[in-house]
């Protein structure tokens, strides 16, 4: 008989990447999906989808940190930055002042400059904890934004710079994809680039956590003097949380500043808020799971675009704030962040991935058990 | 020196400011263990109640203050009893984020009820200045560092010598022994969410008032506000006189980088000064993270 998802008989079956039949059956239509929506995908919705994939990265690096370690984080707009700023200055064209290197090295080294500010940042916050953790992360985005808008020559100061425009990987060019005779958009192409990666990191993520490495993780999360005491070290650990999560966040910096293609540091772009949307992707998705974070990032990620682009026909949404009354749009994303936090936070704080724990769980014992 | 003096004065208005709002930062801290992030939300949205009261109801400026202190004090209680009180027993960095969300919430809030409005707050000083010898001061400035003085001399009163001060110092200690004296805990905090309601809309009245960089009637100001965290770590985040000293100090050394930056730190790049604040922060979380007057708390990691 084939093991169930609740019926483990031994370690190896705990470890299972794929528990259930169902799962396995739902990775064959995420794949077929994965492989024919660019196809049937407008401009504006494979634009949308990948930055919504985009932002699961990011968002599943800071739920390592934040979910799995237990360690909360304002800094992830700082590591964003980093990753679209350091693409641009290695990998924008000459005549822009880059130095015009190929996406598999400026991606590299980005996310191994990455991990390295991960590592100098989690080193300090060894000694922090909750409160204290919260402030310092915040003060590196303000920190991060001031150097952002100063060190003209990498940034381009007020003025912003240009992305990278080519982006080739195992001779395909993404930014001019050609598939079954059929040559896709920059936006199509790069979808299929971005949910590749966000495969491959939620693989890594996935993998992280079944293991030994993750197991500490929540040891340290759930009482770290605990922890310690059944040998697990608190340096390694925490330290490892934030090298790997920054890591990651540095490497959806590089994704965001290829799909923005111009970006202009300043407050409203990579500021507090910025930080304070990961943070809802994660409460909202689930903290501490895997889908959790890319559920919340389909659905926050796309919401900013959704809303520039289609509440405009909402009756108590108005396009020029400024003069007639009605709330701006801008003002009802913000908005509805906030509140999409607070309701979680208070009511559910498992997030959807909490809910569909919940109503599964109903629906498997019905009708013997409620 | 006419330059120093001129810093100085405007510096310490600043960090009168922060301590205000510092203040509300400290109470609540001591209350329920939690940074309130949403207090410098709360600085924004006294801001904009003074100028409605102003403006729209057009009552007197310092009835308009009172009255808005008086909702500030309704929506610190509310907000506790409606939102944080859920919270209880949850992790810390739970009841943090949802300060956070509080936080974000405010400015859409503001900017679709007041959209954006050109003036600032009317005051009855408006931006005259005073003049002593050859230093000039902007009254508002003057005005800010008096009010200060007065709020935080009044609260310390209190602290000390009220029976509700003297509970509310029990409760920070330790809420159990508290209880356990009969102290009713939950008022306490409501009223700790109170005071911090009143001390941001007195902060928010000196910035929607004030003529500095990045002040003036906006929701930008609580970008300001959020600065008095730097103050309350560097002077210790349970410490009320803490607040007070790292708001003077931070504001003041704050100004006095914008004004002599390009003579003593001529290779940084303009504009350091709205970051000072958050590097010395890192420099005290790094060496002493209790800060000045923070209690010490014994913990090895």
């Amino acid at each position: 008989m084939a093991p169930t998802t609740r019926m483990l008989r031994s370690y190896g079956d705990d470890l299972r990447l794929m528990p259930s039949r169902s799962g396995k059956l739902l990775l064959v239509v995420l794949l077929a999906v994965y492989l024919l929506l660019p196809f049937q995908l407008d401009d504006f919705w494979a634009s949308v989808l990948t930055l919504a994939g985009i932002t699961a990265i990011g968002a599943l690096g800071l739920n390592l940190l934040t979910g799995y370690a237990g360690q909360p984080s304002l800094g992830t707009a700082a590591f964003i930055g980093l990753g679209a700023f350091t693409a641009s200055y290695l990998g924008r064209p000459e005549d822009f002042g880059g130095l015009e290197w190929a996406f598999p090295a400026y991606l590299a080294v980005a996310i191994v400059l990455g991990a390295l500010v991960g590592f100098l940042v989690g080193v300090p916050a060894l000694r922090l904890r909750g409160n204290y953790l919260i402030i310092a992360t915040l003060g590196l985005v303000f920190v991060a934004l001031y150097v952002f808008k100063s060190w003209d020559e990498v940034t381009g100061g007020n003025a912003g710079v240009p992305m990278p425009i080519e982006v080739n990987l195992f001779g395909l060019d993404f930014a001019n994809l050609e598939l079954f005779g059929e040559t896709l958009g920059r936006n199509q192409g790069l979808f299929y680039l971005v949910w590749a990666a966000v495969a491959l990191v939620a693989l890594l993520c996935t993998n992280v956590v079944r293991s030994r490495p993750g197991r500490a993780l929540q040891a340290v999360r759930d009482r770290d003097v605990a922890a310690e005491v059944v040998g697990v070290s608190l340096f390694t650990t925490k330290v490892g949380a934030f090298v790997l999560s920054s890591a990651i966040a540095t490497m959806a910096g590089v994704f965001y500043g290829i799909w923005i293609q111009y970006l202009v540091a300043e407050e409203a772009s990579l500021g507090l808020n910025l930080s304070i949307q990961y943070l809802a992707i994660i409460i909202v998705g689930g903290v501490g799971t895997t889908y959790g974070p890319i559920v919340g990032a389909i659905l926050i990620g796309s919401m900013p675009a959704l809303i520039d682009e289609f509440a405009g026909n909402l009756p108590f949404v108005s396009s020029s704030p400024a003069t007639e009354s009605g709330i701006s749009k801008p003002a009802l994303q913000a908005g509805l962040y906030a509140v999409l936090i607070i309701v979680f936070l208070v009511a559910e704080p498992n997030g959807l991935a909490g809910l569909w724990r919940r109503v599964r769980g109903y629906f498997s014992g019905w009708p013997l058990a409620r | 020196m006419t330059k120093l003096f001129q810093l100085v004065a405007s510096g310490a208005a600043l960090g009168a400011v922060y301590a205000l709002v510092g203040l509300g930062f400290v109470v609540i801290y001591r209350a329920t263990g939690v940074i309130n992030f949403a207090q410098a939300g709360m600085v924004v949205l006294g801001a904009f109640l003074v100028y409605n009261a102003t403006a729209t109801w057009d009552l007197p400026f310092w009835l308009a203050v009172l009255v808005s202190m008086g909702i500030g004090a309704l929506l610190g209680i509310v907000l506790e009893r409606v939102i944080l009180r859920r919270m209880i027993g949850r992790p810390v960095y739970a009841v943090i984020l949802v300060t956070v969300g509080l936080l974000l919430l405010v400015e859409p809030v503001v900017t679709t009820i007041w959209r954006n409005p050109a003036t600032n707050i009317e005051t009855p000083w408006g931006l005259s200045k005073v003049t002593i010898g050859d230093v000039s001061i902007l009254q508002v400035d003057a005005a800010t560092v008096v009010l200060a003085a007065l709020v935080l001399g009044a609260f310390f009163a209190f602290f000390k010598y009220t029976k509700f001060g003297v509970a509310m110092r029990a409760t920070a200690i330790d809420q159990e022994a508290a209880l356990a004296q009969g102290i009713n805990v939950r008022r306490i905090v409501a009223l700790s969410w109170a005071i911090a309601g009143v001390v941001a809309v007195l902060a928010g009245t000196m910035l929607g008032a004030g003529a500095g960089p990045g002040t003036g009637l906006g929701v930008g100001i609580s970008i300001i506000a959020l600065k008095a965290l730097p103050a309350v770590v560097l002077g210790g985040l349970d410490s009320p006189l803490g607040a007070v000293v790292g708001g003077l100090l931070i504001g003041i050394a704050e100004v006095l980088t914008a004004g002599y930056q390009s003579d003593v730190l001529p290779f940084l790049p303009g504009g350091f000064a709205a970051v000072m604040p958050w590097v010395v922060m890192l420099v005290v979380l790094l060496v002493r993270p209790y800060g000045l007057f923070g209690t010490k708390e014994v913990r090895r990691i």
